[in-house]
């Protein structure tokens, strides 16, 4: 048993774990907040870089996230051009719940409903938070789960490289 | 466990060839998911003897993709199933239940294989993956989706849902359209006037070796769903209506189903409201008739309650959908109180509010579910259709009510507190099959602190109280997280059940875990003992037993 998990961490480990850097944002259907389908390979953003967000009403850890970000959200953008993407994945229960709480919120991003999990699975998420950033030419080319108060400052650092055409790996 | 770790391995190689420009094209891509746990006997919290000493469920997806195709693989493994998940699973130990080709271009997507779909919100037809419940009913055969003209969606299919290991023996098919006007109708496609509307069909084939009932081997469903949004204004309609579906779950009754959704909401900058109303009759729709808990459902009944997030409020009485009949509904607001006024303080303040009210649907009996379970009727003796409902109006069963508040407000840079309180009764005897024989009411207060020491870390406390007389009594619930972005948290909670009315239940459960998360990896370890409860997504639950011991859970996306 132990050895197995071992075997396993190991192994994850190792794999470390760029295969999906570099692929681009898989089309899925998703639902606009007016209940409209969108297909996800419509994403983007002039040549400047994007980030999606995967969260849910039901997830503090996102709501945290996505509303520290929203306190400076007008600064990068103005500062980097970025896009945020926010893909809730809250099903039927709470779909109706969505439209609402952004605009409680008064966030200003591009947010979309993923009812069903297909754009989760495509993008092989686990689990919510998790947060990709796209380069101006569409490439996934990093990837983070989870959020500890903080992330948001790493995740800016990478959006400016982004915008100023560093490499960020 | 090899086989696993070889795999592993070969899909390593893989990705590494496709790297190097071997298999230029292609890309494989995927994620891993292991879940496992030690047990060690723990008689005070009835925690079950486990022989094995420990659980563990492993997932693991690969999926290629080229162009147009993609095709994936997940392999699972149960060695044994984790405590709480359906012991079936560890019939197999290691095995690949779900794998599938694709081919998406333009107006048409065809899957071969295993897929998940949805028809409108899911009343009539719902395949979907929950991995924290251990449920997955995949369909595994043929489905299409096509857009003939703008505007117009076409989805069409037909496969057998997975049970566990195995396949169910009812074949399940369906077919759903919908209409977009603004986008079918050009000259609207700007308009503030937005309209959708939809219809499924869909009927379920089963064999029947009963030879006492006539039963139907073929059960139809229909729906019709539509949907209009007007600048801050949504509202949306759903019927279903399932023809006669003598099943397990409701004692082989000759009477339809029916259910019905509808949602209101209005939002704008700083502000919004939804209303939903919801009511359902007799909406068992399985593929297999005698199937039970959780298992085989072609249906998803959304639970017309707060899904919440405190451990308190969570895990003892949530409310869980009652298939065989139930009427409520549900408000839900959110206010933010502008920033840099007398009320919202520097930094502005979020009030949320929610109420939801559900009770039984007025239902008056033909016939005593025994008589239905032990004589022999034939499908046109009118005792065969079990009992008289109207689906508006409400039964004097209280099923749940939940009143909440929440207020979320950023004191100082580095301080922000949210406060919740929410007043629950739950009929547990229904939602948990417990036979208390009354309603259990609780009062709940929960104080959530977050501190920033600095750019990148951070203490978060939560204090949880749970007031209450009739089942377990009060309980008391502390914790402190210590984040160091990107990389770390550690936690340590106590609950202890003080209130419990068996002092010898009196019990605390402490836990301390520590996660490391690196990009899109993240591995966690905790230690202690966990309470028994309901977890629960979507208003589908599942019971989690009492345990003692080590829990390590890997989630890596690659």
């Amino acid at each position: 048993m132990k050895a197995s998990i071992a075997t396993i961490i190991t192994f994850v480990i190792c794999l470390n774990i760029h295969a999906q850097d570099g692929r681009k944002i898989p089309a899925v259907d998703v639902k606009k907040l007016d209940n409209s389908t969108f297909n996800t390979a419509d994403i983007q953003n002039d040549g400047k870089p994007i980030i999606i967000n995967f969260w849910a009403t039901w997830c503090s850890p996102c709501k945290r996230e996505l509303n520290t970000i929203a306190e400076s959200y007008t600064d990068w953008v103005e500062e980097t051009g970025v896009k945020l993407v926010a893909i809730s994945i809250d099903d039927a229960r709470n779909q109706h719940k969505v439209k609402p709480y952004v605009d409680g919120q008064a966030w200003e991003y591009d947010v979309y409903i993923d009812p069903n999990a297909d754009f989760k699975r495509a993008l092989n998420v686990n689990n919510v938070p998790h947060t990709f950033l796209i380069d101006g030419e569409g490439n996934i080319v990093w990837q983070h789960n989870s959020y500890a108060p903080g992330d948001e400052e790493e995740l800016y650092e990478l959006v400016q490289k982004l915008s100023s055409g560093e490499s960020i790996n | 466990m090899k086989r696993i770790a070889l795999i592993f391995l070969i899909a390593g190689t893989h990705t590494i060839q496709a790297q190097e420009g071997l298999l230029e094209n292609i890309q494989i891509h995927g994620n891993v998911d292991v879940y496992a746990q030690t047990y060690k006997p723990d008689s005070i919290i009835s925690a079950p003897v486990v022989p094995q000493k420990s659980g563990m469920n492993s997932f693991a997806n690969f999926i290629a993709t080229k162009g147009s195709f993609s095709a994936g693989v997940r392999i699972e493994s149960y060695m044994p199933p984790v405590q709480g998940f359906n012991p079936n699973y560890g019939l197999q130990p290691v095995g690949v239940p779900y794998r599938y080709a694709r081919y998406a271009q333009d107006r048409l997507d065809i899957t071969v294989g295993n897929y998940y779909e949805q028809f409108g919100s899911g009343m009539i037809l719902r395949s979907y993956e929950e991995r924290a419940l251990g449920l997955d009913n995949a369909l595994d055969g043929v489905r299409l989706k096509y857009e003939p003209v703008d505007g117009v969606y076409i989805k069409a299919l037909i496969g057998n849902q997975r049970f566990y290991w195995q396949k169910s023996t009812g074949y399940v098919r369906g077919i759903d359209a919908e209409w977009a006007m603004n986008e079918f109708i050009e000259r609207l496609e700007s308009s503030k006037l937005r309209l959708r509307i939809g219809g499924s069909f869909v009927s379920k084939y089963e064999d029947s070796k009963v030879t006492n009932l006539e039963l139907p081997l073929n059960v139809a469903s229909w729906a019709g769903r539509a949907h209009i949004n007007y600048e801050g204004f949504g509202l949306l309609g759903e019927y279903v209506y399932k023809f006669n579906d003598p099943n397990a779950d409701n004692h082989y009754i000759y009477r339809p189903g029916q259910g019905v959704l509808i949602s209101a909401t209005y939002s704008r900058k700083g502000f919004g409201i939804n209303l939903t109303a919801k009511s359902i009759d007799n909406m068992h729709y399985r593929s297999n008739r005698d199937a039970q808990l959780n298992d085989l459902f072609i249906n998803y009944l959304p639970a017309l309650s707060k899904q919440h997030t405190y451990n308190l409020i969570t895990t003892l009485y949530p409310y869980a959908t009652q298939p065989a009949g139930e009427i409520g509904f549900q408000g839900d607001i959110i206010y933010k109180i502008k920033k840099g006024t007398a009320l919202g303080g520097k930094y502005g303040t979020t009030i949320q509010g929610n109420v939801s009210v559900i009770n039984n649907l007025d239902t008056h009996r033909i016939s005593t579910t025994s008589e239905l379970d032990q004589e022999v009727y034939l499908a046109h003796d009118p005792k065969r259709q079990g009992y008289k409902a109207n689906l508006w109006t409400f039964g004097d069963k209280i099923y749940y009510r939940d009143y909440n508040i929440e207020i979320d407000r950023k004191f100082t840079k580095d301080f922000k507190l949210k406060t919740t309180y929410a007043y629950l009764e739950a009929n547990i005897d229904v939602t948990q099959g417990t036979a208390l024989g009354k309603n259990v009411y609780a009062h709940i207060a929960v104080l959530d602190g977050l501190y920033k020491l600095g750019k990148k870390h951070s203490i978060r406390t939560e204090l949880q109280h749970m007031w209450t007389e009739q089942h377990l009594g009060n309980w008391a619930f502390a914790m402190i997280e210590y984040g160091y972005s990107p990389h770390w948290f550690i936690t340590i909670l106590n609950q202890y059940n003080y209130g419990n009315p068996i002092k010898a239940l009196q019990v605390n459960y402490p836990t301390a875990q520590i996660a490391y998360i690196n990009k899109a990896n993240r591995i966690s370890l905790a230690y202690g003992r966990q309470r028994a409860g309901i977890f629960c997504v979507g208003g589908v639950c599942r019971p989690v037993p009492a345990a003692n011991g080590f829990t390590l859970a890997v989630t890596s996306s690659f």
